[in-house]
């Protein structure tokens, strides 16, 4: 830096704002300068002060729930959660062998799995910049592991191309992308571009197209060693006398690689919430719902269907009915945070502005079915390869996903034989259990044609818009909802707040939930100690 | 004439009904599910996920209705509103659903399941209620 004014370097400049501002201020910093962001979490609430004696209702103990009776309490407050079902955890929820499960409608699942093996129907990943979540589960003792994410062995299989066979994703991207970069290379050098990129960043094109596409001098995508080093090979590097590789010699047609399968397969992994690390929690999805149980435990009420919210200026009264007694009681808090989804509230005779009923009941609810499937031996792995992560087909199962623990071992092992969703899932969830298992093996089989059916020991299903206690799986906004009730639905409502994934721009994920309930307690206790 | 109707429905499914993902936590990739085309199929491969196979519906935390005998179905535009525009965790089907589809399946449900009011909802009376579906996900 010759000039006159000594600019700091960054470091210096971050230093100097933490020193002055504290840690929150930096991360603020950082976040403007273009490091760290990604959430809007800027530590736990840390919330004091609470008028003696002044108490809270909490409706709901999944996480949301959960997280605000945890911050309350420690805020002075007094607070009760009220549950529907007789475990905590909400969506958060793992299903084991001996588990039984019954559905709306009435079919009762007994889930056959081995020990140690579980499916997760609601959450099973964890993106690596939901600070919130992530967050409390160190703070509350509970172990991750990688989500192994990102399988570039993983089948991708589409019913209108390849002739309808599986074709490995690293293959089939690596020809979409050589493909791709060809033809871009052919434009550049025929000069279609001329007008718009100078002929130093054409150069720089060229550059960038043969090195990313794989492309050999004449800006071709052709078989040999370069294309094979991204897509596979036909004989692999090795050692000894037959150590030379061979190239794969047929590469995939473009009319292939361009089939939508293709491309929406690897732009999954570009979206910000599918980027890699993801983690899961050891021991199953539920382990979070777990630990934040055990925070809260001697605050909840299980079994516990509440039927009416009714205010006035003095405080809440929450009226429901013990499922196993059948008896009716009346709560009574200062304050009400709300946790219960929008489907399932909206039926209740609430005590809110008519504007904030409209809000309850203008949010549909999205009703994905997970299947999964204990198979006999791991033959993802001894047999393909394939150690983890997904495969992506375009029937109703929509992926098959591999277990991202205990690989290499014996015995039996779950895999997620179907995350269906919009039409797949609704044919699904009108189904049996049986037929769905039906199905995913049906289909399964096309991915796995050796194995899927032999190796099939047991299989589970949930389909969400037959969970007693959600009426589907998460809040579907859309631009038109968001603006007309948004605003509306997140507001406290004299003394009632909602929280949730519904009450948050991070829908359907447990961070979304995570920090709704943080706002909307920080809202509560603000006004709290105004009123 | 039903071969020819199902090989249709499949030549439709390969082409329009191919969806990618919504928002949230999602599967990715694309899916083509095969096109429902008469009021049983539309009734089976999407009402029944919620309303059950008998349309008596089911209830645990919250209810999810009954169209089996239920009175509020004598009038076609009540039950066209609710396919094409939802109710409370209900999505509405416009946009998901052709107004072909949504007209076939209202009609089915009216005279069935103990329901019987005879006369055929059209695709033009589906055309008059349904609202064009709002954009963005989540």
């Amino acid at each position: 830096m010759e000039s006159g004014v000594r600019v700091p370097t960054r470091r210096q400049l971050l230093s100097a704002i933490a020193k002055v501002g504290g840690t929150a201020a930096l991360y603020q910093a950082m976040t403007t300068l273009g490091h760290a962001a990604e959430t809007q979490f800027h530590g736990p609430p840390n919330l004091q002060g609470a008028r003696p004696g002044a108490s809270v209702i909490v409706l709901g103990a999944g996480l949301a729930g959960m997280l605000a009776a945890f911050e309350l309490t420690k805020a002075g407050y007094k607070v009760q959660i009220l549950e529907f079902q007789n475990r905590a955890g909400g969506r958060n929820w793992s299903l084991r062998g001996g588990d039984t499960y019954t559905e709306l409608g009435g079919a009762t699942q007994k889930v056959g799995f081995s020990a140690g093996n579980y499916l997760n129907p609601g959450p099973w990943r964890i993106p690596h910049h939901h600070r919130t979540l992530l967050h409390y589960c160190k703070q509350f003792g509970v172990a991750l592991e990688p989500f192994i994410q990102f399988n570039h062995s993983g089948w991708v299989h589409s019913s209108q191309a390849f002739d309808g066979k599986p074709v490995r994703f690293n293959a089939a991207a690596a020809d979409f992308e050589g493909n791709i970069a060809e033809l871009l290379a052919k434009s550049v050098n025929a000069k279609a571009l001329d007008d718009t990129v100078t002929q130093e960043d054409r150069d720089k094109l060229l550059e960038a197209l043969k090195g990313w596409g794989m492309l050999d001098n004449d800006y071709r995508y052709a078989a040999g060693l370069k294309a094979s080093n991204h897509r596979g090979f036909e004989r692999p590097p090795g050692g000894g006398v037959n150590g030379a590789p061979i190239p794969s010699k047929d590469l995939y047609k473009l009319h292939d690689v361009l089939d939508p399968q293709v491309w929406t397969s690897m732009a999954f992994f570009m979206g910000h919430e599918m980027q890699t690390t993801m983690f899961q929690p050891v021991g199953g999805m539920d382990m979070i719902g777990k630990a934040f149980a055990k925070q809260v435990e001697s605050l909840i009420t299980y079994g516990a269907k509440v039927s009416k919210i009714a205010q006035d200026d003095k405080g809440v009264v929450v009226s429901w009915t013990d499922t196993a007694t059948g008896k009716t009681a009346d709560a009574k808090a200062d304050w009400c945070v709300c946790t219960i989804p929008l489907g399932i509230l909206g039926q209740m005779d609430l005590q809110v502005t008519d504007e904030m009923m409209a809000a309850i009941k203008a949010v549909p609810y999205s009703g994905q079915v997970k299947i999964g499937l204990e198979m006999k031996r791991r033959f993802w792995e001894e047999d393909d390869y394939i150690y983890g992560g997904h495969s992506f087909t375009d029937q109703e199962i929509a992926l098959i996903s591999y277990p991202n623990n205990n690989m290499f071992k014996d015995g039996p092992a779950v895999l997620l034989g179907a995350f269906a969703r919009e039409m797949g899932a609704y044919r699904l969830a009108g189904m049996t259990p049986e037929q769905r298992i039906g199905v995913a093996l049906a289909q399964g089989s096309v991915l796995h044609p050796k194995s899927y059916r032999q190796e099939f020991a047991s299989g589970a299903s949930v389909a969400w818009s037959r969970v007693p206690w959600t009426l589907g799986c998460c809040a579907r906004w859309n631009d038109d909802t968001r603006k007309e009730h948004y605003q509306t639905l997140v507001g406290m409502d004299r003394r009632i707040v909602l929280a949730g994934e519904h009450a948050s721009y991070v829908g359907c994920w447990m961070e979304g939930a995570l920090l709704s309930s943080i706002d909307a307690i920080t809202r509560l206790h603000k006004r709290a100690l105004e009123a | 004439m039903r071969k020819i109707v199902l090989v249709a429905a499949l030549m439709a499914a390969t082409s329009a009904a191919a969806q990618t993902s919504g928002g949230g936590d999602t599967g990715g990739g694309i899916v083509r599910a095969v096109k429902p085309v008469t009021g049983e199929q539309v009734y089976g491969a999407v009402c029944q996920a919620c309303h059950m196979a008998d349309a008596k519906g089911a209830s645990g935390a919250g209810t999810i209705p009954a169209l089996a005998s239920n009175p509020r179905l004598a009038g076609a535009a009540y039950p066209i509103m609710i396919v094409t525009g939802g109710k409370g965790a209900m999505p509405g089907f416009s946009g998901t659903l052709s107004n072909a589809q949504m007209a076939e399946a209202v009609t089915y449900i009216r005279t069935h399941f103990g329901n019987a009011y005879a006369k055929p909802v059209t695709e033009a009376d589906v055309a008059k209620i349904a609202k064009p579906p709002a954009a963005g996900g989540h």
